[in-house]
């Protein structure tokens, strides 16, 4: 592939802007949050294009930016955040994406290292059984048509409302779990038969689950809220979506999308970035049926939460409470959510379309939880199966410059299949297990796919948002064991 | 002679690239190109064969509308293909029957999961020797 030949301009060692001018049809700059280092990479890529390109879309706001974990997607670059004016912008699904609120969800416990190592081989097992997995799994749960309308419109709650959880998990889940707005109809059959067998499973490809070990705590006081008082002390990460509910909504709105365009003259540099103005039927469809795609990945991730629970629970033979496995937060990073945002100093009503990026609003914010309202949103940022996990909260700046959002994860380097030929999945195992990291996968050969190697260095990623101000750094955490589907 | 169908590299996603003397040859490569990411054509037995209609405003989204219809088609109904017959072909229309079996873990190796064919970086070209597509997918 071609080098990407335009120039950045340096605001200062974390802020890059692309002019306005670089292209015909941008309605706004393009700003990378990256440090140099990190530029060339993208450079490689042709992913500042795509960040110039999603300035092509009517009523966007501010700029077009990125995360520096910002990597090539289709459209949309991945690490993308825009945001358009609800009065006269858009919204694009392929600025959420395929896997519809994919996120990620953390859980605290009590317990240290040296309590969970001597165990760590059955507590894998206990979840590699519990906790479907892999390409084609099916959930436990059986759930009918009615079920499915409810839950996608209940969100978290339908859960644990089912003895799936607790009722303060939805204090600490983006949206109380529930996104509002979620209209069943605008769910096609084929969504629906692409979804219901699939609820309660954690997936394939990037999606995990995994034990942790918290290495540092940069700011004590802002983890000690979330419960994360000592190095040593055990956490566990769930990372999945909306599965092929979330792909076939994307999809079939997609294609409704695509044939709007035209009707409501907008021009696009790119077909994936098919759109319809927020207010018009195509564009309230769309976030009626991705609003029901989100609630079904907060059940799934809920779900999951209360089989990790009840896996240490047997394993281990003490209860989920006195394990002290409360849930620290749940985000998502695939959305398009309706905020208020202050622009040119104005509230202003815009849809915010993050694509692996996630929302860090800060303390004081209405929407920041109550145990955080004092600290500000827990953000989670997982890294590669090898290196380490952040958590972070949000802040004021992010508010005023990003429309409260920061990056999402690692960011890829390689591609699957450079990676598959770099690495061979059994000598990850070998690797990791000398390190101490215990891998279970469905698959052995797409292991190589996840290999630490086809990833940034989460901790660069993280230094730039926290560098930048976007987020304030709490807690790092590395993986002891990891469930891949 | 080309090859049916070609796979590359795309940083979070992978791409085919198909060839055909003619649209329907290119068409039903694409479908091979497909269900040769999911599992090994070689290990799909003809076992049963399936009807479908495909329509899209153009013939550009036409073949990502078929390709999504496939994926659909595994997803939800656990079937694999290796044969596609293209009966019928317009700009806006295809009507094939597919030949394959269903998903049986003890016998198909499953590589990976497709979510969906997109159409970033969609290319229909024509040259002397046919045609030739490439379709980005999100995996």
């Amino acid at each position: 592939m071609t080098q990407w030949q335009g120039q950045f301009i340096k605001i200062d060692d974390y802020r890059w802007k692309i002019p306005e001018d670089y292209k015909t049809g941008m309605r706004v700059a393009g700003l990378i949050y990256s440090s140099e280092g990190m530029l060339e990479s993208m450079r490689d890529e042709q992913t500042p294009e795509q960040v110039a390109n999603v300035a092509f879309l009517p009523g966007i706001v501010g700029y077009s930016l990125a995360m520096p974990d910002i990597h090539w997607g289709y459209g949309f670059p991945i690490g993308g955040v825009a945001a358009t004016d609800t009065k006269d912008g858009v919204v694009s699904p392929g600025g959420v994406g395929y896997d519809i609120n994919c996120g990620v969800r953390l859980l605290r416990t009590s317990l240290n290292e040296g309590e969970v190592r001597p165990r760590i081989d059955q507590l894998i097992n206990a979840l590699f059984h519990n906790v479907p997995s892999g390409l084609g799994s099916e959930g436990k749960i059986r759930i009918s048509q009615k079920d499915m309308n409810q839950l996608m419109t209940e969100g978290a709650r339908w859960a644990v409302k089912r003895g799936l959880g607790l009722d303060e998990d939805l204090d600490v889940t983006e949206e109380g779990g529930c996104l509002s707005g979620a209209d069943p109809s605008k769910v096609s059959d084929r969504a629906v038969k692409r979804g219901m067998p699939q609820a309660g499973t954690l997936g394939s490809g990037n999606h995990f689950l995994e034990i942790q070990v918290v290495k540092e705590i940069f700011d004590p006081q802002i983890a000690s809220v979330m419960g994360i008082t000592d190095r040593g002390q055990v956490l566990v990460l769930i990372h999945t979506g909306s599965r092929g509910l979330g792909h076939q909504i994307c999809t079939d709105h997609l294609r409704i999308m695509e044939q709007a365009v035209a009707r409501y003259g907008i021009k696009l540099p790119d077909r994936q970035l098919a759109c319809a103005p927020v207010e018009s039927r195509e564009g309230q469809d769309y976030l009626g049926a991705m609003a029901c795609a989100a609630n079904y990945a907060w059940v799934n991730r809920q779900c999951i939460a209360h089989w990790v629970r009840e896996s240490f629970s047997e394993i281990l033979g003490i209860s989920p409470d006195k394990l002290g496995m409360r849930q620290i937060y749940d985000v998502a990073h695939n959305i398009a959510k309706i905020e208020e945002h202050a622009v040119n100093g104005c509230s202003l009503k815009v849809c915010v379309h993050r694509k692996g990026a996630t929302r860090a609003f800060p303390a004081g914010h209405k929407d920041t939880p109550k145990r955080y309202k004092e600290v500000g949103q827990p953000v989670l940022v997982p890294g590669d199966m090898g290196r380490c996990s952040f958590v972070a909260v949000g802040t004021q700046k992010a508010m005023a410059e990003t429309f409260g959002s920061t990056c999402h994860g690692a960011g890829r380097i390689l591609s699957r299949g450079a990676a598959k030929r770099a690495i061979r999945g059994a000598d990850i195992i070998r690797e990791l297990g000398s390190r101490g990291i215990l891998v279970k996968a469905g698959s052995i050969s797409a292991l190589a796919e996840e290999a630490s190697q086809a990833y940034k260095d989460v901790a660069e990623v993280i230094d730039v948002v926290h560098q930048a101000g976007i987020s304030r750094k709490v807690a790092m955490a590395t993986p002891m064991a990891v469930i891949k589907g | 002679m080309k090859e049916a169908f070609e796979i590359f590299d795309h940083t979070a996603d992978i791409g085919i690239i198909a060839y055909g003397a003619d649209f329907e040859k290119l068409f039903s490569n694409a479908a091979l190109a497909l269900f040769s990411l999911i599992t090994d054509l070689e290990s799909i037995q003809e076992k049963l064969h399936l009807d479908l209609e495909v329509r899209s405003e153009d013939r550009d989204g036409l073949l990502v509308d078929w390709l999504n219809e496939l994926i659909y088609c595994f997803d939800s109904r656990h079937t694999l293909f290796n044969r596609f017959d293209i009966e019928t072909l317009t700009h806006t229309a295809l009507k094939a029957t597919c030949y394959g079996e269903d998903f049986d873990p003890n016998k198909h190796k499953i590589k990976i999961g497709v979510k969906a064919a997109t159409y970033h970086l969609l290319r229909l070209d024509t040259d002397e020797s046919g045609y030739k597509a490439q379709v980005i997918l999100d995996i």
